[in-house]
């Protein structure tokens, strides 16, 4: 018996398998959502079929959960994060998840997810801002991440995607190298988390999602928190592992 | 018995074109802190202008800045495109000092509308009751001058009266939901509240009130409920009612209480019946629990009554975004509401449907959590 989690988020679609028997995460595995949440929905039943996961229990969550027609139970992913996060590094601290499209944070208290927050209908400190800047200055969202350079007199806006975008098309006019600009734009992203959780502020802090990999990110989240940020290398895998957690407890009743 | 009010709520506004008819005083309010009994004391009617959908906002960025809230853009708008019927029936408005949105509004509204503002103290001390009393006695003054009708100790007693008498059937109506499970649905008790102050004839709404409470009474259940129960607070709620209350119901919880301008803060406290009446108007109007008021404790000390008495699981506050009053208070909120053993989350909103699916999702986490 297999208890499945699957997190579709704007970017990428997360599935964590979890065996009953052993008690043991057996996959995590990761496909990009691309435009239908439906399609990749149904993507994934074929993957999990071919590797003969079923019987199985399957628990849907992120933003595309309602495209899983075969989940037994959805969720939020707010309430993944938090467990996922904690199975990864169980200690009180407030989780923050930068997804695609929200950035939110989560306060454990206790192993139970306490409070949380979200950012409001705005797309500074998301995914979706970097990916916006990416776009402008024509490179790849991992060439980004991987070639900025410091240079703290590169400062961009922290709270509008718009005009963060006007401000490096005149950095880029002024002829300052790309990868200062990225700089720039990591460094504004981190900066606008930082004070999007402020209101749940905590002496650690974990970071779960997409940008759980960059290690500039987590490092500039450190000094704008001035906190230590811990997170794993299954961080992506958060909401997925949440979710499968979920199934523990719902396949029995 | 819902549907009376349901039939009263479309009849109202032919209703009001007869009063008017018959050349009774109209008298648009915008707010909890308006003095109702000297409205009714000149044989006037009340009628509520606070605007609840964002069709008219547009209309009102003319004038208006757009990160000012929601229902006073809604409520300017329908004033200058002249599509409120309630609005266009009324012969004064009256406005209070209250929020700085508020108070600006009402200059331009002026140029629309005959507009007479009450100075609200911000404080509750004894000089802001000697300076609201000295505000009420000049806006008795204005209205038997403006509608050629004399308010005596009588006829002002009788207005006492009738209100407390209201005020104490609303209370016992929102009551009713102290029981396990609430009786009745928050979406409803939303809807009698709003289309209740839309019946001008206090004795009938008494009538339609009481017959209501006892039918409601006699089908009280003792059941098992585990259903998550909810209060709501924070600013007026009708603009938001689909995209909030409803929606909470549709996860699977009950919205058992509203601390707000809709529900307990326009009834809660009575007007003492014995003594000077309008002192006794001014105290009781200085005892609503609003974030205008400066050191506003009352609040914070209600939602945690309110937590204990209606078995709250958690506390909602509602913030109409560019509301700085009550956006300040959500601290002091979510402090009380944890005091008291409930989870607390503040939303911040406005009148438009863009933002549904993710107070969706905040909703249905919220509640996941409860």
């Amino acid at each position: 018996m297999y208890l499945i989690g699957i997190d579709i988020g704007s970017t990428s679609t997360k599935v964590a398998v979890f065996n009953k028997n052993d008690q043991k995460f057996t996959e995590l595995f990761l496909r990009p959502t691309g435009f239908s949440g439906v399609k990749i929905a149904d993507e994934i039943y074929e993957i999990l079929k071919e590797k003969n996961y079923f019987p199985s229990f399957i628990t849907a969550t992120g933003y595309g959960r309602v495209s899983v027609k075969y989940a037994n139970f959805t969720t939020t992913e707010i309430l993944c994060h938090a467990l996922g996060a904690n199975f990864l590094f169980p200690k009180d601290c407030t989780v923050i998840d930068v997804g695609g499209q929200d950035t939110k944070a989560i306060k454990i208290v206790a192993n139970r997810p306490e409070d949380f927050i979200m950012n409001d209908k705005c797309s500074a400190g998301t995914g979706k801002f970097i990916e916006v800047m990416a776009n402008r200055l024509g490179i790849d969202i991992n060439e980004l991440y991987t070639t900025a350079k410091k240079n703290l007199n590169i400062k961009l806006s922290s709270t509008c995607t718009v005009f963060a975008e006007s401000e490096i098309i005149s950095l880029m006019a002024n002829g300052v190298d790309k990868t200062q600009i990225a700089y720039g734009i990591i460094d504004s992203s981190a900066q606008k988390v930082a004070s999007l959780t402020k209101r749940l502020e905590n002496e650690i802090y974990f970071l779960s999602g997409g940008l759980s990999r960059v290690s500039l990110f987590k490092n500039l989240l450190a000094n704008h928190l001035q906190r230590e940020v811990f997170t794993d290398e299954n961080a992506i895998f958060c909401g997925a592992m949440g979710a499968s957690l979920i199934g523990l407890k719902k396949e029995k009743s | 018995m819902r549907m009376d009010f349901d039939k009263l709520k479309k009849r109202n506004s032919f209703e009001l074109q007869n009063l008017k008819a018959e050349g009774k005083p109209i008298v648009g309010t915008f707010c909890t802190y308006s003095p109702k009994e000297l409205i009714y004391a000149v044989g006037g009617v009340a009628v509520s202008l606070c605007a609840n959908d964002e069709s008219s906002i547009n209309i009102a960025h003319k004038e208006l800045p757009r990160n000012l809230c929601p229902l006073i853009k809604a409520s300017y708008g329908y004033a200058v495109s002249k599509k409120c019927p309630y609005m266009n029936a009324s012969d004064i408005i009256v406005g209070e000092t209250t929020c700085d949105g508020k108070k600006k509004m009402y200059e331009l509204l002026a140029n629309h509308k005959p507009v007479y503002v009450l100075e609200l103290p911000n404080m509750t001390n004894k000089r802001s009751l000697a300076l609201w009393k000295d505000e009420l006695i000049s806006f008795k003054e204005f209205l038997q001058e403006k509608f050629k009708a004399k308010i005596t100790q009588e006829n002002l007693l009788e207005a006492v009266k009738i209100h407390n008498e209201e005020r104490e059937l609303m209370c016992e109506l929102m009551e009713l939901n102290k029981a396990i499970p609430s009786p009745i649905k928050g979406s409803e008790l939303h809807e009698i509240l709003f289309a209740s102050e839309f019946i001008y004839d206090k004795k009938e709404k008494i009538k339609t009130l009481k017959a209501f409470i006892e039918a409601t009474k006699q089908n009280l259940e003792a059941k098992i409920s585990d259903k998550k129960r909810i209060i709501i607070t924070g600013c007026p709620s009708g603009g938001v009612y689909e995209k909030i209350i409803k929606q909470i119901e549709n996860l699977g919880a009950d919205v058992v209480a509203f601390e707000n301008c809709v529900g307990t803060k326009n009834y809660r406290n009575l007007v003492e019946e014995e003594g000077n009446l309008i002192e006794n108007i001014a105290k009781r109007y200085l005892e609503i629990p609003c974030s205008v008021m400066y050191k506003n404790d009352k609040r914070a000390q209600i939602i945690k009554e309110f937590i204990k008495e209606y078995s709250a699981d958690g506390v909602i506050d509602i913030v109409l975004s560019g509301c700085h009053t009550y956006a300040i208070e959500t601290n002091k909120i979510r402090e009380a509401s944890k005091e008291a053993g409930a989870n607390y989350m503040s939303l911040e909103t406005d009148y438009s449907r863009q933002d549904s699916g993710q107070i969706r999702t905040r909703l249905e986490a919220f509640i996941e959590l409860l």
